[in-house]
């Protein structure tokens, strides 16, 4: 097989041409090595690459796979978001204050993986520890929409994103903690999961916002991410937020028709600001749904319009939590010649981060200081109670929720970097998942006349991803396109 | 707005960023004060919510608490942990003086 057709792969097909023979991992790792050494100079998706490690991996997987030994993921090459620790690799979460950390061990997610015989390629560029839509937030550097230049890539996974559409990577990981996954695979034109609260360990994830974060499947294909999944789902005594829920074979389960499902769509998604095009491919996708059998009715989510306040109230507290770490002692950047121990803390986060970091720990160590907890935490905490009960009551007459996943494309670089708040509103169809902490999948639905991909959102219950998943992928074989490298 | 609700754009980032232990230019307070001060015009839009008898959500599912067994088992070794360290001595990570 050529490098060009290698590099195509879906991981089924990659699966299936490593069991009959017609390549090697080492074939595969090598094909990407070569394609990320030519042009991810341009695209900026990876941030660090290690082929030796990576090969020495796949050669492993080769030997297992000859012995009948290999796992479900045997000799598959993955990236990886630059915010999970994979033994040995850096792990910079795109920030200066992590520059030169060393991963000591692995993440939970990436143990799973490589039990069943994943392969580390590289990992991925991302708003710096992952606050942002764009991947602009990068201390490093500037991602590049793989279908268009001009554009970002969305984010925070916006590096995992790029790779996977842009023919870098077959596969990747990304975490979502209010869009993070699903807004660069509808930026990008790939499949992103986020899954619900608890259905993915986070051991070993670089902690933003602790009750929101998850860890997904970005993919080609929805039936590569319904394989993905099921080797990350799962409690983990390492984190006491995982849940023991049973864990399908999502894979197996998927269909190419609807009936017998009842989907609903949200009144109040005509947002201001939708881009026609994007309501256009949704409808689409709607009327689409309704021809392979599904039942459509229309459902309320009335607290919708408080969503973007009240998760920019919830996760930027908990980012200045967890942000706290970062204090030049244990690990990191330290700033040179401190006087006493605030004079090293406040210059070495005043070095470390990025303007986007400082604003957001600013406005989270303000929603939680005296005074003020009650009126904005405390009372976003009980508005989250609400947006949660929208969801119950929605998801007690339908089995998933239809949505664009984001109301307009990708926008250009530079575009809307002097504005935060703008950037912020855009997340306004991703954040409530997170909030309630269901399910959410995006799944490529279309593209604007200048070619830029739009993502239809498929929202499922919690712990019920094989609902978005099958709805997921009765669209992408509906829409008959596959994956497009 | 209600009467125990915060005033609009109050913040004071000088303020705030001291408590978070972050140094700003005073470029970075003026670019940040009038960025925060419009988002925090914005979250209160909650503010228009009535909330009387709602319980608060501090995580998604709500669970059991979860409870491990007290075993001691092992952890990263030292030389792991102190890898990372900007500074260290002795298996020990350094920092400024403290006391005097």
């Amino acid at each position: 097989m050529t490098a060009a057709e290698l590099n195509a792969l879906t991981v089924h097909d990659a699966l299936a041409r490593l069991d009959n023979g017609d390549c090697t991992s080492v074939d595969l790792v090598d094909a990407l090595a070569a394609e990320i050494q030519t042009r991810d100079g341009d695209l900026g998706a990876f941030v660090s690459v290690d082929v030796d490690t990576a090969r020495a991996e796949a050669e492993a997987a080769d030997r297992a796979r000859a012995a009948g030994k290999g796992g479900r993921l045997c000799g598959i090459p993955i990236a990886v978001k630059d915010v999970l620790n994979v033994r040995g690799q850096p792990c910079t979460c795109a920030s200066r204050i992590l520059d030169g950390y060393v991963a000591p061990y692995d993440a939970t997610a990436i143990a799973r993986l490589r039990a069943e015989g994943a392969v580390f390629l590289g990992r991925t560029n991302m708003d710096e520890f992952a606050m942002g839509g764009s991947t602009e937030n990068s201390a490093l550097h500037v991602t590049r929409n793989p279908r268009n230049r001009a554009y970002v890539p969305g984010g925070s996974s916006g590096g995992s994103a790029a790779a996977v559409a842009g023919g870098l990577a077959l596969c990747a990981l990304g975490t979502d903690t209010g869009g993070s996954i699903r807004q660069p695979a509808a930026f990008c034109g790939c499949v992103g999961l986020k899954p619900s609260y608890g259905r993915v360990s986070r051991y070993g994830l670089t902690a933003f916002a602790s009750s929101l974060d998850q860890i997904g499947p970005m993919t080609r294909t929805v039936r590569d991410a319904a394989l993905l999944q099921e080797i990350l789902s799962g409690v983990d005594p390492l984190d006491a937020t995982s849940v023991a829920a049973p864990v399908p074979p999502y894979a197996a389960q998927l269909t190419t028709d609807l009936r017998g499902v009842t989907l609903g769509v949200p009144a109040e998604y005509g947002v201001e600001g939708l881009d026609a095009g994007v309501d256009k491919a949704v409808r689409e996708a709607i009327a689409r749904c309704r021809a392979l059998g599904a039942r459509v009715v229309e459902v309320s989510l009335p607290h919708t319009a408080y969503a973007i306040a009240t998760y920019y109230i919830v996760a930027t507290a908990e980012a200045s939590a967890n942000l706290a770490r970062f204090d030049g002692v244990r690990y990191g950047k330290r700033c040179a010649d401190a006087q006493d121990p605030l004079d090293l803390y406040k210059r070495t986060r005043a070095a470390g981060f990025g303007p986007e970091v400082k604003r957001r720990i600013i406005l989270g160590t303000y929603v939680l200081s005296s005074g003020y907890h009650h009126a904005y935490y405390l009372k976003a905490q009980k508005v989250r109670t609400l947006i949660r009960r929208d969801f119950e009551q929605a998801f007690a007459v339908c089995d998933a929720l239809l949505t664009p996943c984001t109301p307009t494309p990708a926008f250009r670089i530079g575009e809307k970097t002097q504005d935060p708040l703008q950037m912020y509103l855009g997340d306004i169809f991703t954040v409530t998942a997170n909030l309630a902490g269901i399910a959410g999948l995006s799944v490529p639905c279309g593209a604007t006349p200048e070619g830029l991909p739009i993502g239809l959102q498929i929202l499922g219950p919690a712990m019920k991803e094989e609902n978005v998943l099958r709805v997921g992928h009765a669209n992408e074989t509906a829409r008959g396109e596959g994956w497009i490298g | 707005m209600n009467a125990e609700s915060a005033p609009a754009n109050r913040i004071d980032v000088r303020y705030v960023a001291n408590l978070a232990r972050l140094a700003l230019t005073e470029e970075e307070v003026a670019t940040f004060q009038g960025q925060l001060g419009q988002i925090v015009d914005y979250v209160q839009a909650i503010d228009r919510l009535d909330v009387t008898g709602i319980e608060p959500t501090s995580h998604a599912h709500l669970q059991q608490n979860v409870f491990r067994s007290d075993v001691a088992r092992p952890s990263l070794d030292q030389a792991s942990v102190l890898r990372n360290a900007p500074a260290s001595r002795d298996g020990l990570l350094l920092v400024p003086k403290i006391v005097e």
